[in-house]
C-alpha cells in the first residue's frame, strides 16, 4: 500500500456519502418547486375543481374501508393493552382516557397515514409514472394542458384534506371499538369510560392531531407526485419509484412526527 | 415557421443534438430521418418546445421557445399538435374523450358543436362508430388514428409526428402516411414527421433533413436526397448493412471478447 493508501478507503466512503447527501439535497430541492409551481396554480384559471372532487373521491371515499378496519382495531388493542397495564395499578377507569389520548393525539394520525401511503400514494405514484412511461405527460403538454395544474395540484390538495378527515373517522372508530372491548368485554364502568375520556382530552390534544394529520397528508402528496413525476420512464422506473415513493412517505411520517409531537406537548 | 439556430441538447456526457441550424418551411412535410439513435427525435422535440435546448434557440412564430415563460409555450401550444410514437392516449378517456380533449379544454362550445367536430375528425380517419372503445381496446394502427385525430382537432398550424408509422403493419402504415399526406396539404397545415421509415418519409415529404450521429448529414427535396452520392445518405436510403454508418456499436474486436482478452 503506498503513502496514503489507508486513507483512500476512508475517501471513498465519504465521497459516496457527500455524493448521496448532495443528491438527497437536489431532490428535496426539486421537489419543493414542482410542488410550489403547482400549488401557484390554485389561483389561476382554469379552476382544478372537478379533478380534485374526483382525487379527492380516489384518495378519501376509496380509502374508507381500510381506514375504518384499522380504526377498529387499534381501539381493540389498545384497550386489551391498555386495561392489562392500568389493572395493575387498579386504575381501570382510565381505560377511556388512554384509549382516546393515544388514538387523538399518536395512532390516528400516524396509522392514518401510513394506510393512505400505501392504498393511495403508491398509486397516484405508480399512475403518474405510468403516465410519464406513455408520454400521458407530454401529450397533455403538448394540448396545451399543464401536467403540473391538472395531475399534481388536484393530487396534492386532495392529500392534505382527505387526510385529516380520514383521520376523524378513525379516531371515532378506533375510541368506539376500545369502548366495546373495555365495558362490553373487560367489565369497564361505561360512565368512567366515557367520563374519563372528556375530561381528559383537550382541544389542545384535538388541534395537535389534526395539525399532524394536515401535514402528513400534504407530504404525502408532495412525495407520491413527485416520485411518479421524475419517475425514470421505464418499467423497472416506475415500480422503483413506487416503492422509494412508499418508503420515504413512511419514514418521513414519523421523522414529521417526533418534530411535530415535541412542539404539542 | 419554425427555425433551430445554434441548436444542441445534451444529457449528461452524452450529446444527442450537435449544434446545428434548422429551418422548417411554412405549409409543407418536412421530414427528419435517420437511423436509431441518431437524435431526430430529441430534435422533435427541441423544436416542440418538449425539450429546453442546452444551447442555442427555436424561434416559433416570431418567439423564442427557449427563452419564454412556461405560461407563454402554453399558450403557443394551443397552435400546435402532436402525434407520439405511441400515440399517447390518455387511459382514464375513451376514444370520443380523447379527441374532444383539446376541444373541451380550449374552447368554451357547446358539447353538440364538440360531438360534431369529432364525429368529422374521426370519420377523416375512418373510426367514426369506435367513439366508445378505451385505448385498451384500440390495435397499434387504430390507437395511431385517434392520436392522429386528437392532434388535428384544434386545427393547428403546425403537427409534429414522431415516428408515426413505427410497429404498424403495411396498410395501417400506408393509411397514416396517406392521411399526414391528404390533410397537410388539404388544409395548408406544416407538418414536421420524424421516421426511419425512408419510403413513407422520401413519398410525402417536400423537404428531408438526414440525420446522423446528431448532427445533420444532408437536407433538400426528397429528388435530391435520393440522387446524393454522399455514402451515408445512400447507405442509409438503399438499407445496406455495409458502409460508413455502423451496424456494430462495438469498438472492440468480436475475437477479443470472445477470447476474454483484457485490452
Amino acid at each position: 500500500m503506498g503513502p496514503g493508501g489507508f486513507l483512500t478507503p476512508i475517501c471513498t466512503i465519504f465521497g459516496r456519502l457527500g455524493r448521496r447527501f448532495l443528491m438527497f439535497l437536489q431532490a428535496m430541492g426539486d421537489a419543493t418547486v414542482l410542488s410550489t409551481d403547482s400549488l401557484a396554480h390554485l389561483l389561476r384559471r382554469p379552476w382544478q375543481g372537478r379533478h380534485f372532487i374526483v382525487q379527492l373521491h380516489a384518495l378519501g371515499v376509496d380509502s374508507l374501508i381500510i381506514i375504518i378496519i384499522t380504526g377498529a382495531f387499534t381501539g381493540m388493542v389498545l384497550a386489551l393493552q391498555g386495561y392489562y397495564t392500568l389493572a395493575k395499578f387498579g386504575s381501570e377507569s382510565l381505560l377511556g382516557a388512554g384509549v382516546a389520548l393515544s388514538i387523538i393525539r399518536e395512532l390516528g394520525p400516524v396509522l392514518g397515514a401510513f394506510m393512505v401511503i400505501g392504498r393511495a400514494g403508491s398509486s397516484i405514484t405508480a399512475e403518474i409514472g405510468i403516465m410519464r412511461v406513455t408520454e400521458q405527460l407530454d401529450a397533455l403538454q403538448m394540448m396545451a394542458v399543464n401536467p403540473k395544474a391538472r395531475i399534481i395540484l388536484p393530487r396534492i390538495v386532495a392529500a392534505t384534506i382527505a387526510l385529516p378527515l380520514l383521520v376523524a373517522i378513525f379516531d371515532v372508530i378506533g375510541i368506539a371499538a376500545g369502548y366495546l372491548v373495555g365495558v362490553d368485554l373487560l367489565g369497564v364502568n361505561p360512565g368512567s369510560y366515557v367520563a374519563e375520556m372528556t375530561a381528559k382530552v383537550t382541544e389542545h390534544d384535538l388541534n395537535g392531531g389534526w395539525v399532524k394529520a394536515i401535514v402528513f397528508g400534504f407530504m404525502i402528496g408532495v412525495i407520491c407526485t413527485f416520485m411518479g413525476y421524475r419517475a425514470e420512464p421505464t418499467t423497472e422506473g416506475v415500480a422503483r419509484a413506487t416503492t422509494q415513493a412508499v418508503v420515504i412517505a413512511s419514514v418521513g411520517v414519523l421523522m414529521i412526527d417526533y418534530i411535530l409531537t415535541s412542539f404539542f406537548l | 415557421m419554425i427555425r433551430g439556430e445554434s441548436l444542441s441538447k445534451t444529457f449528461g456526457d452524452f450529446q444527442a443534438v450537435r449544434p446545428l441550424d434548422i429551418h422548417i418551411r411554412e405549409h409543407g412535410i418536412t421530414a427528419i430521418m435517420g437511423g436509431s439513435g441518431s437524435g431526430k427525435t430529441t430534435l422533435l422535440r427541441l423544436l416542440s418546445g418538449l425539450e429546453r435546448p442546452s444551447t442555442g434557440h427555436v424561434w416559433f412564430a416570431g418567439e423564442d421557445l427557449s427563452r419564454i415563460s412556461e405560461r407563454r409555450l402554453f399558450k403557443l401550444r394551443e397552435q400546435m399538435g402532436m402525434v407520439f410514437q405511441y400515440s399517447a392516449l390518455l387511459n382514464s378517456l375513451d376514444v370520443y374523450g380523447n379527441v374532444a380533449f383539446p376541444l373541451h379544454e380550449h374552447t368554451s362550445l357547446d358539447e353538440k358543436i364538440i360531438r360534431r367536430i369529432v364525429m368529422m375528425k374521426l370519420e377523416q380517419v375512418g373510426l367514426r362508430g369506435f367513439e366508445d372503445l378505451m385505448p385498451s381496446e384500440l390495435s397499434g394502427g387504430m390507437a395511431k388514428r385517434v392520436a392522429f385525430a386528437r392532434a388535428m382537432a384544434m386545427d393547428p398550424r403546425v403537427v409534429f409526428f414522431d415516428e408515426p408509422t413505427s410497429g404498424l403493419d403495411p396498410i395501417s402504415s400506408g393509411v397514416i402516411t396517406s392521411l399526414i399526406h391528404d390533410t397537410v396539404r388539404q388544409a395548408h397545415m406544416t407538418a414536421v414527421v420524424v421516421t426511419h421509415d425512408v419510403h413513407a418519409g422520401l413519398s410525402i415529404a417536400d423537404h428531408v433533413i438526414l440525420m446522423w450521429q446528431g448532427a445533420i448529414i444532408a437536407s433538400g427535396s426528397p429528388d435530391e436526397i435520393r440522387a446524393s452520392d454522399d455514402d451515408r445518405v445512400r447507405q442509409f436510403i438503399e438499407g445496406r448493412p455495409d458502409g460508413p454508418i455502423p451496424f456494430s456499436r462495438s469498438t472492440r474486436p468480436y475475437l477479443d471478447d470472445l477470447l476474454e482478452i483484457k485490452p
